[in-house]
């Protein structure tokens, strides 16, 4: 018994409530409130990874109400990581941004909602990730979710539709999984995941119990945004402010995902997602089609956040795969591409935020080598990115589509092992694309009928390299692939091996 | 007869399916942002039927002791966890619906629209102009 794993989330929800009073007294004290909350988070749930990796599970019980009555905090090895991951980028998006938020929310008196909204939904992920009982993690779904539609809402003119699309999409899944709990509570009498894991063998055969997983998964598969679910995630990344989709596209996917793995594996068990009923391998084929289809969407974009939005339907599609192929090579390339992607993501969303900051936009077609010439560091960072994302060994994407290779061999499914193959050429298509413009692109070239240097240099201020706050954060992303990407035997062999549920192997 | 009962016994379930189907037509087929959102209340509400559905128990009461009845045989007594689940579930759609509203009226502000085909069009006439500059 410990407090440890509902720590983060107190801290959060409890700066989320006071930073918004506190800054009717000292004006601009929201963000740096924001950056304490969510860096006592991230210490914490590193030290929380530390200590369940060494000395096992730790659980709290809320109220002192032993489970399953009361609700339960449970922080295992897959919990402990992600809600590690998650806290750890947030922090570095929210240094990095300070002066994207400045530029693009000039309406002062709205980054004091800006950062409550950030806050809350960092604590709904946590919740989400730490409890251990399904309607709880409902509650903190909707919490976090109605943050990232706020959050959404607040970029540009077009926002606040996409960010209503997504409001509907949002609820229907949220909507569908409630459901589907329903469904699992009227055959069990329970709704704590550990408790549920133990009644459902008995049970698992009768229809209620096939309805409410398909429902959940359904409903999930939504926020996470698998393809054809994904149609709300592209507007919503592109419209909304550059520092949102950076926090939203490396975390709010990869919980829907860290959700499906836990119902899956975690509560139904791998034997009956994988073999009664072939949830995984729809699973697996639809994230099959989502990587293609994004990949091949994502060539076709002009703009740079709506390239890379599409290109997180691609990548969300590597960790459906991971859970389609229901093995221990799956879960492990899918576990470690919630954290490559998380930091590559997170890397390519700040470039795009630096680049609308200094140049004033972020469009494909008006990049050239004065760009790189004018910003040589967040350019080398964004290469550093695209290399990982097209699997360039020893950056990090590599090594988890190396583990889904192996996990596709090892499970003789040709198609899937075709597909993850296709698709890194895919990705190398629509990066390069991009980065022949940075590297070689003339500065008089293609881009000539907008005026010699492009006409980008009235919009903003053109005075060299992105300031020091929006630099260091994209870096230290990059040298985190890097360092990922060379020490990923340590990192499966130590972290992610300990998470493969015991009925897997 | 058996399937009569079928469709009889579960009347509350039957209920509930036709006002989810209600719901989705609503956010998927109506143009207008305001009837998806009543749609979208609406596949809230069904669900909330669902559970309250799902707790009752024949001739049993409310759940709040009685002195009558007893405490010793729970069967007297409708399952009250599911009402509690659903004030929770009943607070997340208000507030899902606040921040609907509230969105819809930034669009109306913006746009003088809130029916989709015209929205989508003043949209992409913004959207060209922007590539024009």
């Amino acid at each position: 018994m410990s407090d440890a794993p509902a720590l983060p989330v107190l801290i959060l929800l409890g700066t989320a409530i006071l930073a918004p009073l506190v800054s009717l007294l000292l004006r601009r004290s929201a963000r740096a409130l924001a950056v304490a909350a969510v860096a006592a988070a991230a210490s914490i749930s590193a030290v929380n990874l530390v200590r369940v990796l060494g000395r096992g599970t730790l659980h709290t019980h809320m109220a002192g109400w032993p489970p399953p009555i009361g609700i339960e905090y449970v922080l295992d090895p897959l919990a402990a990581f992600v809600a590690a991951v998650i806290n750890s980028i947030v922090l570095i998006v929210l240094v990095h941004a300070r002066l994207s938020v400045d530029a693009e929310i000039p309406d002062r008196s709205r980054h004091v909602s800006f950062y409550a909204l950030v806050l809350l939904m960092l604590c709904g992920f946590n919740g989400i990730v730490a409890t251990g009982d399904f309607f709880n993690l409902y509650v903190w779904l909707e919490i976090s979710s109605l943050s990232l539609y706020g959050l959404v809402a607040a970029g540009d003119r077009r926002s606040p539709v996409a960010a209503f699309r997504y409001l509907i999409m949002g609820t229907i899944g949220a909507t569908f999984y409630l459901l589907g709990l329903g469904f699992l509570f009227v055959m069990t009498g329970s709704l704590n995941m550990a408790d549920l894991a133990a009644i459902l063998p008995h049970v698992w055969r009768e229809p209620p119990v096939v309805v409410g997983l398909v429902l959940m998964v359904a409903g999930m598969s939504i926020k996470m945004a698998l393809f054809p679910l994904h149609g709300w995630l592209p507007d919503a990344y592109t419209t909304a402010p550059s520092s949102a989709s950076a926090l939203i596209a490396p975390t709010g996917t990869k919980v829907g995902a860290y959700v499906l793995i836990r119902l899956l594996f975690f509560v139904f068990g791998a034997e009956f997602a994988a073999r009664t009923l072939p949830v995984t391998s729809v699973i697996g084929w639809l994230a099959a089609a989502a990587v293609i289809y994004g990949s091949v969407m994502a060539m076709a974009q002009k703009e740079l956040k709506r390239m890379l939005a599409f290109s997180s339907v691609a990548q969300v599609g590597y960790i459906g795969i991971g859970i389609g192929l229901a093995s221990p090579l799956g879960l492990i390339g899918a576990v470690l591409h919630v954290l490559n992607h998380a930091c590559m993501k997170a890397l390519l969303f700040l470039v795009a935020g630096s680049f609308r900051l200094k140049l004033g936009h972020s469009r494909i077609d008006r990049f050239n080598a004065a760009v790189r010439r004018q910003m040589p560091w967040t350019t080398a960072a964004f290469a550093a990115g695209a290399l990982s994302m097209v699997g360039v060994p020893p950056l990090a994407g590599f090594f988890s589509k190396w583990y889904l290779a192996l996990g596709a061999v090892r499970a003789s499914n040709w198609i899937f092992l075709a597909v993850i193959l296709v698709s890194s050429l895919l990705n190398a298509v629509y990066f390069f694309r991009v980065l022949e413009r940075l590297y070689m692109g003339k500065t008089g070239g293609p881009g000539k009928q907008e005026g010699p240097a492009g006409e980008a240099v009235e919009d903003g201020p053109r005075d060299g390299e992105a300031a020091a706050s929006m630099l260091v954060p994209v870096l230290l992303l990059a040298a985190a692939l890097l360092v990922i990407g060379l020490l990923n035997a340590v990192v499966v062999k130590q972290v992610i091996m300990k998470m493969i549920p015991q009925g897997m192997m | 007869m058996k399937t009569l009962d079928f469709f009889v016994g579960h009347y509350a379930y039957w209920f509930v399916v036709a006002l989810l189907v209600l719901g989705l037509y609503g956010m998927m087929v109506k143009r207008n942002l305001v009837k998806k959102l009543i749609g979208m209340t609406i596949f809230q509400v069904a669900v909330i039927i669902f559970y309250i559905a799902s707790a009752v128990k024949r001739e049993a009461t409310i759940p709040i002791a009685d002195k009558a009845i007893g405490t010793a045989d729970a069967s007297l007594y409708i399952n009250p966890l599911q009402h509690t689940l659903m004030l929770t579930a009943i607070v997340v759609g208000v507030a899902t619906a606040g921040v609907a509203y509230a969105l819809l009226i930034i669009i109306f502000r913006r746009y003088n629209t809130l029916h989709e085909p015209e929205l989508m069009e003043a949209m992409k006439r913004e959207e060209e102009e922007d590539g024009d500059e």
